[in-house]
């Protein structure tokens, strides 16, 4: 019914039109108009639209500023400071050359409609006036760049000594943080023992040896399919599909007997994840210290986004990136700045990872050191979530303290790009 | 006279004349009418995705009339559904009817003419050219229709999204369409610039010298170029990503765990992906602008009875930002993971591109001073542009600044700048260009009265769709988001997004008067003259009834540039190419 309805108001829609047109184009017949010819009305009309349009557009830009100018409370982060500064250096300039441009621009054509005796001025170039206009936009761009490009040093610079180092892992779609706990390192870890119960894929010998049998079990329960019965009856392709599942995982196996340990500083890479601390739903950072957020991912793109940090970063699959961000206001007190009892910062994903993207987010408690330390004290030591006992081997563990955290990642990224070279080697090898 | 005999003896089948036609003015007719299809489909989808986004889950009669049950059940848009629309409506927005629409549009009929050629340098090529688009449009629209839904990773299609079929329903047979789909449209693109170029380079009638051009055929000139060399590396992008989807490879994957299995391949980088895309990405935008920009300059000196200012500046800018686009991709990329110190070069590389622009927007209202202003429909949208034009892109100078992208990347701020200067500064190019040449194409007026109402209904709700998205934008709303009630800090985002998707929809329905005028005027226009609007270029020698070989007899010669407008040495206020110099005269 409602279909017919919008049907039948579309259709008399355009016959209306239509007739309307029709009475238009018999009256100009009349009146011996030409659509070319535009009438000393029209051009006044417009003229006058001209100006109209430009004070109603001006009116509703203001509007927008005062109303919805103070977008988002003060930036939570040192660096943030700084680029809010930057922001609003640039938005002023903007602004004053929206207007003073659109004004020329809107008002000339006003000021100079076309009447019949007049004659435009012939006034084809003007090298001195272009100059101006090349030359000021020039010297007000070198400023913005020289400043633009200061700031964003400063923002990408190296991360300091004693920085604290929390790594954000994403997948569709959630966010995970991970802290290097007492040692200070983080283990290594590879995409290729992930499980259910290690969704980061850190490398331990129980994940491993765990790995192995799940992949084990499930090349076992395949192979059984694919020599029962049930094959006969299933088209070719199904089975090749089966087939080639069972070589993958035979692969995947072998990729990760191949996976080689390390040392990290002295603690064996595989031993170094033990005491990492892994959280979800949400993660602390202590106010006033550098935090080097390093971001993973496990599938496709996501970008952790903290709109009131003023941070963001891509996790890119294989890529591990970083961004570092000292956090200056606690919750608490933004919750008084902002006198929203509820307030909380999150980090959101800002890059499409799929139909869940709308609602990829993790909450992050800005709390002072102490606090923070506290909560940290609470978490779940990874070793502990993967039922792993033996607590002589952690207390020794305890003594090693301040390992230089670019050595490790560094040290990270090439174990496991090494290991998957060997994998795919041997991957190769086995196929033939 | 003899030699040109054939051309209107010359009696030819409906197949040749009207489908498989050589000829550049039917071939710009297709062009236009195909991008005029695509353009109305993907502002539907926009209106539909409009629809959630205004009135966050609540049910829509209309929704469900179009999408059907799967996509829109009980009339709310599925979330898939809504990446799909966005994506589609982005792709053919960008490719089919900014790129193929308005440079094969303009470029197919205003050459020759304007030039004062018979045709293009090839005709075949052309005709495939165009029907290389035609197949191409209808794999995209075909892809709406497919089971498991269109390609839906965003019109920028970063693997592993697009890559792997378990990461999203979209990137099933969907995004293969997608890419089927896109290799066609860079052949189609790659034909027709080529002819372009040669065309422009080689036919050029007696007297056209490279600076007697009018600046439109600059404009189509610089653009085809910058497709020749940028396109090739989308089709080497494409096809890269097309293999790691179907042949095992993996130059855009590395240490991937999805769908519960760790996949085999490894070594490759998504990086590599956004560095090929954005190669082309950013030249795309000023393929997509530069003839917008030809088309407003010749407009608005035409109508302002004025020449254009400062002509050989206006070329040159038109050269440097053509140059410029290609080193400045990188500036989609400062959070991608890529060294901040690369991040840096590509600031300052972008910024400069500023420089240029500002000269044309100054250049094009100082042509507006003192002059004598007709408001034509086509004039109207050719100021319109202007203002977007700098609009949009002074907003562009806080997104190519590294350090405040950081805060703004991929938020709603990105969405409104990018559719200030392509969805309103290259659209309003493209409407100009069809009011204006309207009588040429079809040797008839369009309807003046409700060209105003057209023009004066889409500048208001175009910028009541994209300037609050600034505000937006800037309170951390990010885009591609399919709700935004998940986080509280964004709730005062949701009045925002109803008065946006309300502006939208007058936008969309205020295309109807655009649509009924120029269907109305193709059968029922009032008959054009010869020339209407008194311009002085070549295009307007030619005789209102379309001949093969455009003019009846001889090429006409040219004597003078073609901005003589108001000239003080003549009693008319224009003074067309193909008068001589009077004695004494100097030429500009």
């Amino acid at each position: 019914m409602l279909k017919l309805l919008i049907v039948l108001v579309v259709i008399l829609g355009i016959i209306a039109i239509a007739q309307l047109a029709k009475v238009y184009e018999l009256s100009a017949k009349m009146r011996n108009k030409r659509e070319e010819e535009i009438s000393h009305a029209d051009n006044k009309l417009n003229a006058v639209l001209m100006i109209v349009f430009m004070l109603a557009f001006y009116a509703g830009v203001i509007y927008l500023m005062i109303e919805y100018g103070n977008y988002l409370p003060p930036a939570a982060s040192e660096h943030g400071a700084a680029m809010d500064q930057l922001m609003t250096i640039n938005l002023w300039i903007i602004i004053a050359v929206f207007f003073i441009v659109n004004t020329l621009l809107f008002y000339f054509p006003f000021k100079y409609y076309y009447r019949k005796d007049r004659k435009a001025k012939f006034f084809p170039h003007d090298n001195r006036l272009e100059l101006v206009w090349t030359v000021i936009p020039s010297i007000v761009l070198a400023f913005l760049i020289i400043y633009g490009l200061k700031t964003w040093s400063d923002i990408t610079g190296k991360a300091s000594e004693d920085t604290i180092q929390v790594e954000i892992y994403a997948k569709q779609f959630d966010w995970t943080a991970r802290y290097p706990g007492e040692n200070g390192a983080f283990g290594a870890a590879n995409f290729n023992v992930i499980s259910t119960l290690n969704p980061l894929g850190l490398i331990t010998d129980k994940t491993i040896n765990e790995k192995v049998a799940e992949l084990e079990e499930q090349i076992e329960t395949l192979e059984k399919r694919l020599q029962s019965e049930e094959m006969l009856l299933l088209p070719e392709s199904q089975v090749e599909a089966l087939e080639d599942r069972k070589y993958r995982l035979i692969r995947h196996k072998q990729r990760v007997f191949d996976l080689e340990t390390y040392e990290i500083d002295g603690i064996n890479a595989w031993e170094a994840g033990m005491d990492d601390k892994i959280t979800k739903g949400e993660f602390h950072l202590p106010v006033g210290r550098e935090v080097e957020m390093i971001f993973r991912s496990r599938d496709v793109i996501h970008s952790a986004y903290l709109p009131h940090l003023r941070a963001q970063m891509n996790a890119v699959p294989g890529v591990p990136t970083r961004f570092k961000v000292t956090p200056t206001i606690t919750t608490d007190s933004m919750r008084q700045i902002t006198e929203n009892p509820d307030f909380d910062y999150v980090l959101l994903c800002n890059k499409i990872c799929g139909s869940a993207h709308f609602n990829m987010q993790i909450k992050l408690v800005i709390e002072t050191e102490e606090e923070y330390q506290k909560w940290l004290d609470e978490q779940e030591t990874f070793k502990a979530a993967i039922g792993a006992g033996d607590e002589e081997e952690e207390t020794e563990q305890q003594n090693e303290e301040s390992v230089d955290p670019e050595m490790n990642g560094e040290a990270n990224e090439n174990q496991t790009g090494e290991s998957e070279m060997a994998a795919s080697n041997e991957t190769a090898d086995s196929e033939e | 006279m003899a030699a040109n005999a054939h051309a209107h003896h010359h009696k030819e089948s409906f197949v040749s004349k009207y489908i498989f036609s050589q000829d550049h003015k039917m071939i710009s007719k297709q062009f236009m009418l195909t991008a005029v299809f695509m353009g109305i489909v993907a502002l539907m989808l926009s209106v539909f995705f409009r629809l959630q986004l205004g009135w966050d889950g609540e049910s829509f009669a209309i929704l469900n009339t179009f999408l059907g049950d799967r996509w829109a059940p009980e009339g709310v848009l599925d979330r898939n559904a809504y990446l799909a629309l966005v994506t589609i409506h982005g792709t053919i927005m960008v490719f089919f009817v900014l790129t193929g629409g308005l440079s094969g549009t303009f470029s197919n009929l205003l050459i020759p003419l304007q030039i004062g050629a018979r045709d293009m340098a090839s005709g075949f090529l052309n005709m495939l050219s165009y029907w290389m688009f035609f197949v191409s449009s209808v794999i995209m629209i075909s892809s709406l229709f497919i089971e498991t839904g269109a390609a839906s990773g965003g019109w920028t299609i970063y693997p592993p999204l697009s890559a792997l079929p378990q990461a999203m329903p979209g990137s099933g047979m969907g995004m293969t369409l997608w890419l089927i789909s896109m290799v066609l449209f860079i052949a189609s693109s790659l034909l027709g610039s080529l002819n372009y170029i040669v065309t422009v380079i080689n036919l050029r009638t007696k007297g056209m010298k490279m600076t007697r051009l009018p600046l439109t055929i600059w404009a189509f000139l610089v653009t085809a170029i910058l497709g020749v060399l940028s396109f090739p590396v989308l089709v080497s992008a494409v096809v890269l990503l097309l293999m790691d989807r179907g042949m095992g490879t993996a130059f855009y994957l590395s240490d991937i765990y999805i769908g519960g299995e760790a996949l085999d391949v490894t070594g490759g980088s998504p990086v590599l992906y956004e560095h090929l895309f954005w190669f082309l990405g950013h030249p795309e935008v000023y393929i997509v602008l530069l003839p917008a920009l030809g088309i407003s300059s010749e407009v608005i000196s035409t109508n302002s009875r004025k020449p254009i200012f400062g002509y050989r500046a206006m070329i040159g800018s038109i050269l440097a930002i053509g140059f410029l686009s290609f080193i400045v991709w990188g500036h989609h990329m400062f959070i991608s993971g890529m060294s901040p110190f690369l991040g840096s070069v590509f600031v300052f590389t972008t910024l400069l591109i500023a420089i240029p622009s500002a000269v044309k927007a100054f250049n094009y209202i100082t042509t507006l001073w003192k002059g004598n202003i007709r408001f034509t429909p086509a004039m109207l949208f050719s100021i319109g542009l202007v203002s977007t034009f700098v609009t949009g892109g002074l907003t562009g100078i806080i997104l190519a600044d590294s350090a405040l992208d950081i805060q703004v990347h991929d938020t709603y701020f990105v969405v409104g700048h990018f559719h200030i200067v392509m969805g309103m500064s290259a659209i309003f190019g493209m409407f100009a260009g069809i009011y204006h040449w309207f009588p040429k194409m079809f040797g008839r007026m369009m309807n003046t009265k409700l060209g105003y109402a057209h023009f004066w209904l889409t500048i208001v709700s175009g910028y009541g769709v994209f300037f609050p998205m600034h505000f937006t934008g800037l309170a951390g709303s990010p885009r591609r988001y399919y709700s935004y009630s998940e986080f509280p800090f964004l709730d005062w985002v949701v009045e925002l997004n109803t008065v946006i998707s309300i502006f939208a929809i007058i936008g969309a329905v205020a295309q109807a008067l655009f649509l009924f005028n120029m269907f109305y005027s193709i059968f029922r226009g009032q008959r054009a003259p010869e020339n209407p609007w008194q311009s002085n270029t070549l295009e307007w020698t030619t005789p209102v009834k379309h001949v093969h070989g455009n003019w009846i007899g001889d090429l006409p010669e040219v004597h003078r540039w073609p901005y003589d407008y108001s000239n003080p040495d003549y009693d008319t206020d224009f003074v067309p190419q193909t008068v001589p110099l009077k004695p004494g005269e100097e030429g500009h």
